[in-house]
Parts: C-alpha cells; structure tokens; sequence
C-alpha cells in the first residue's frame, strides 16, 4: 500500500503533462474535427529537442520554446500535406509521423538520450514530484487561460467554426486551409512543448516514447469530458477536463500496476478502453435509441452535442 | 454590376457520370435586380449560383462583379462580395456556437480576421436589433447555440449574416425548399423585407412558380444548362403560372416536367 501511496505524487505530475498533450489534442479531435496522427510524433520530436538542447548546456526556457517551435512545424508539415495536397487527415497525420520517426532518430543522433536531472538545468524532475506538480499545474492555468482567449478572438471564433460547418465558414469568407493548418500548428506545438516536459521530468528522450500517444491523449479526453461534463460546458472547463483525465489515467495506469498487471499489456488495455468509450455514443444510438416521432426536419442538430465556450 | 459571359461547366467529363450542367450560359445583372430562378431539377440552377461563388473552376467563360473579373479568385476570397444561403438549414451556420457568435463570423466577413474579441459588444446591440427584424423571439436568445433553433430560424439567421456587411449579391439557392409551407412562407416574408431595406441585387432559385412571380422584378427559367426565359419588369408583373408553362413549353419544345414546380 505504500508503495501505491508513494507513487502517487509521480503518477499525478506525469497525468498532468500528458494533460498538456490532451489539451493539444482537443484542439485539432475536439474543435478542428480532424483526427490527426502527428502527435505520435510531434510529441517525441519535443522531447528529442529539448534534451539535445538541455545536454548542449541551453536555457531551459529556450529549450521549451524550441521544443514548441519544433511540434508547431510538424503540425505545419500535416496541414500542408492534407489541405494544399489533398491527402486525408489520417494519412497526412501518419505520413508525417513516419517522416518525424527519422527526424528525431537524427536530432537525437541515437535511439535515447539521459537528461541528468541532477546536472542539467531542468525545469521540473522526478526528483522533486510535488513540486514538478506545482511547476506543470501552473504551465496548465496559464495554457487554459491563453487558449480561452485565444478561442474568443476573431481568429479563434473562425478556429472553432471551421471545425463545426467548414461550407458556412467557406460562405464567410474564411480560407478554410489556412485555418486548418494554423488549428494543427497549434495543438502540435502544444503536444510538443508537453512530451519535453516529459523528458525533463522522466529524464530522458526516447525514440519510442511517443508510440500510443494519441490514445493516452484521448484517453485523457474522454475521461475529462465523462469527469467534468457535469459541472459544466464552458470552453476552459473542457481543457481543464482534459488535463484532469490525464491526470485519471495516470492514477488508473498506477493502480494496475501496483495489482500486479503485466506492464506488456498497458497498451492494449488503454486502446481497449478508448475504444469503448468512442464506441458507446455510437452503439446507443444504433441499437438503443426510440423511434423519432416528429418529422425528420424537426430533428434538433445531432452535431449540437459538442458545445465550445 | 454580376456579367456572366458563356460560362460552361461539365461534371465528371469523360466518365459514363459525365453531366453538362452548364451550356454556356451568359447574364447580366443591374444593380438593385431581384431575380427569380426557376426550372426543372437538373436545369443548371443550383450549379449557377456555385459558379458565382466560386465552388469549384470553370470550365470555359468569364464572371465579373461591378466591372472585376473574379473568375480565378477562390470562393472564400470571392465570398466578400456575396451573402449566401442554401437549401439545407444546416449548412448556412455553425451549430455548435452561439447565435452572436455566428452573426460576429458573418460581421467579419471579408475583413482580416485579428485577435481582437470576437463578438463586440457594440455589435451586439445591432445584433438584437436585426434579430428582432425577424419576429422570431430570437432577440433574447443571443447565447443560445444555433443547433437548438429550428430549420426556420436557423434559415433566417442564415438570411441576416447572408446580407451583413451589404454584399453585393446576394444569392438564395432554394432556401424555402426544406421548411413546411408556413415557415417557408415566413422566411420568404423576411427575404422580401431585407432585399427590399437593403436594396440587395439578389439571385433567388425557387420550385415554387408563384413565389417566383410574386417575388422580384425578374424571372429567369433555366432548361438544360441554358437560361431560356428571361422577363422583367412590366411584363413580368402579370405573367401567370399558366403563362409560365405556355413559354417553358415554346421555348424547350417539350412539356414541363417537374411536378414539385407545378404541383406547389
């Protein structure tokens, strides 16, 4: 039982930057309704980034703001590839993950690399948990705050209705390819500045470590949104759900493991579990759902679901 | 003020699908025209309006506004000039936000969007006054997420940010046609009222044949990709569905064959 106790503070920093992750993700799952691969990748090139940079004796502010430059090109290289290429979400987000796979094998120059929290300038480390909570708590406040705002600007207005009905958005004059890329921008970058918080706090950079992200991340979305969608529908409550449902899924991860859970099959119990929970709007609807009495037309919108602000 | 000049458009040519939808088809509009469209289905009407807005290349000819050629220019860049509304309620606004912020979207409309807040609040006071235009009781609802209102009243809205901002043209693709008959008859009402204030050059394509009459100064039938009746005016004013179906039949030299235009 100590043992769980003891873990506990880990496993919450660790929940939290995957929060950040899930935050990125929402941006382009949620509001740009594009499931976008990249972040298997983008997450890791964070990472990668910054403990080159951190290793060659950088800031470490100016390794995070790498790092963010570094997932916002990604997200770039996506959006290109699906709206000025025409090549779908999903394959422009894994042909870029795939692209991103030799990118970070290059930045990092081998396949891992230590980030000596005890020599290296870091930010947040497993070391000192509470206080990488305390550090990643505040990036959250003051990520969640931005992005409200950022999402009732005029750009972020035309942002969230791109996503909801691109034809309208066309009608209004709004270069809806533009839109999508800078949407995909966003959320990489984000994704990326969260896997080199991860780096920083796990103390090290993997090649592989971004394998599965996008299922933690919706993981961490779907528990956010089940956890929190009784409180309210704002717009900065959802991210908050978010960073919340990552920080569930750690806990979760914890527990599992300390009952003795063969760590092999973590995997595939998360994609189960997210594969459930996408499934359940759909199956209660096909198999569950009573007849509609009025006419097809009185139907209020099936899309009026997910609400933002 | 809109000159189409022999504008053709085939889909899907040289596929067993291959659809000539425009025959080179050549119009000018004056300024301040309300224009009627009607036709069977498969007459190029809808295809028309595309054309205008810019949804995909031509194949041949030329469109120009207010003396511009806007031929090459994309449809969002080209959507400055123009107010749309379309057949499916659904599609003319966003129906995950609120009813403000849609209006704030239609506000901006070809304006640099900034990171200024989206919906001000001195628009907003022009917000609720438009909406009280409508009679719709909407005026109390500006938070309210459009996907709660009705295929009516999300047409209607649909017909405010359309002529925000006084485009130039303003094109109605047979926006009545999914509403049952009083709701039709109601946004129609608010379509008279608005081109009318505004004094809005507008294309409106309707299956009705009396609301064709009823409405504008002048009624264009399209057939086969080709506009082949064009009154305005005078002439106009008087005619009759029977008139109508007299000169579709001169015209095409065949009987008319939509049986949702005549019927309704």
């Amino acid at each position: 039982m100590m043992e769980l106790l003891n873990a506990l503070p880990g496993a919450v920093a660790q929940g939290l930057i995957w929060g950040i992750m899930a935050i990125g993700l929402y941006i382009t799952y949620k509001i740009l309704d594009f499931a976008d691969l990249t972040v298997d990748g983008s997450i890791t090139t964070g990472a990668c980034v910054c403990a080159v940079m951190l290793n060659d004796g950088a800031n470490v502010w100016v390794c995070l703001l790498a790092a963010f430059l570094s997932g916002a090109l990604a997200g770039l290289i996506t959006g290109v590839l699906h709206t000025l290429m025409g090549i779908p979400p999903i394959l422009s987000g894994i042909l870029t993950q795939l692209m991103l796979w030799s990118i970070n094998l290059k930045i990092l120059g081998k396949s891992n690399m230590a980030v000596n929290g005890r020599s290296l300038p870091v930010l947040i480390s497993s070391l000192n948990s509470p206080m990488a909570i305390l550090v990643v708590g505040l990036f959250i406040v003051c990520l969640i705050t931005l992005l409200y705002f950022l999402f009732g600007t005029e750009i972020g207005c035309t942002l969230r209705a791109t996503g909801n009905n691109e034809q309208m958005v066309k009608a209004q004059g709004v270069n809806v390819k533009a839109n999508k890329i800078l949407g995909l921008m966003i959320s990489n970058a984000l994704v990326a500045l969260a896997g080199a918080l991860l780096a920083q706090y796990q103390g090290f950079a993997d090649i592989n470590m971004g394998r599965g992200a996008i299922v933690i991340g919706l993981a961490a979305i779907i528990i956010g949104q089940t956890r929190i969608g009784f409180i309210g529908r704002n717009f900065a409550l959802k991210l908050f759900g978010c960073a919340l449902g990552g920080v569930c899924y750690y806990l979760v991860y914890q527990f599992v493991v300390w009952l003795g859970l063969d760590t092999d099959l973590l995997k595939l119990l998360s994609a189960i579990v997210v594969a459930v929970f996408l499934a359940i709007p759909y199956i209660k609807k096909e198999y569950f759902s009573r007849p509609h009495k009025e006419l097809p037309s009185a139907q209020p919108s099936e899309q009026g679901e997910e609400n933002h602000a | 003020m809109l000159e189409l000049k022999n504008i053709k458009k085939t889909f899907n040519a040289g596929t067993i699908n291959e659809k000539v939808a425009l025959k080179g088809v050549n119009l000018v509009l004056n300024d301040g025209d309300f224009v009627t469209v009607i036709g069977g289905n498969g007459a190029g009407k809808s295809t028309l309006l595309n054309a205008i807005a810019g949804v995909w290349r031509l194949d041949q000819g030329k469109i120009l506004l207010d003396g511009q050629d806007v031929t090459a220019m994309p449809e969002y860049k080209r959507a400055k000039f123009l107010g749309r509304v379309f057949q499916d309620p659904m599609k003319g606004t966003a129906a995950d936000m609120q009813i403000d912020e849609n209006l704030a979207i239609a506000k901006m409309r070809g304006k640099r969007h900034t990171l200024r807040w989206g919906v001000k609040k001195a628009d907003k006071k022009e917000f609720v006054e438009a909406l009280k235009m409508l009679d719709l009781g909407l005026e109390n609802r500006l938070t309210s997420k459009v996907g709660l209102l009705s295929g009516g009243q999300r047409q209607a809205v649909t017909l405010l940010m359309a002529a925000m901002n006084q485009p130039k043209l303003l094109l109605l693709d047979e926006h009545t046609a999914a509403l049952d008959p009083k709701t039709a008859a109601k946004v129609l009402e608010i379509t008279e009222k608005i081109v009318t204030e505004q004094k809005l050059t507008t294309l409106m394509i309707t299956h009705n044949m009396k609301d064709a009459i009823k409405h504008g100064n002048r009624l264009i039938m399209m057939h086969e990709g080709r506009t082949i009746i064009d009154v305005s005016g005078e002439e106009k004013s008087k005619l009759t569905v029977e008139d109508l179906l007299e000169m579709f039949t001169k015209a095409s030299g065949g009987e008319f064959t939509s049986d949702r235009a005549i019927l309704s």
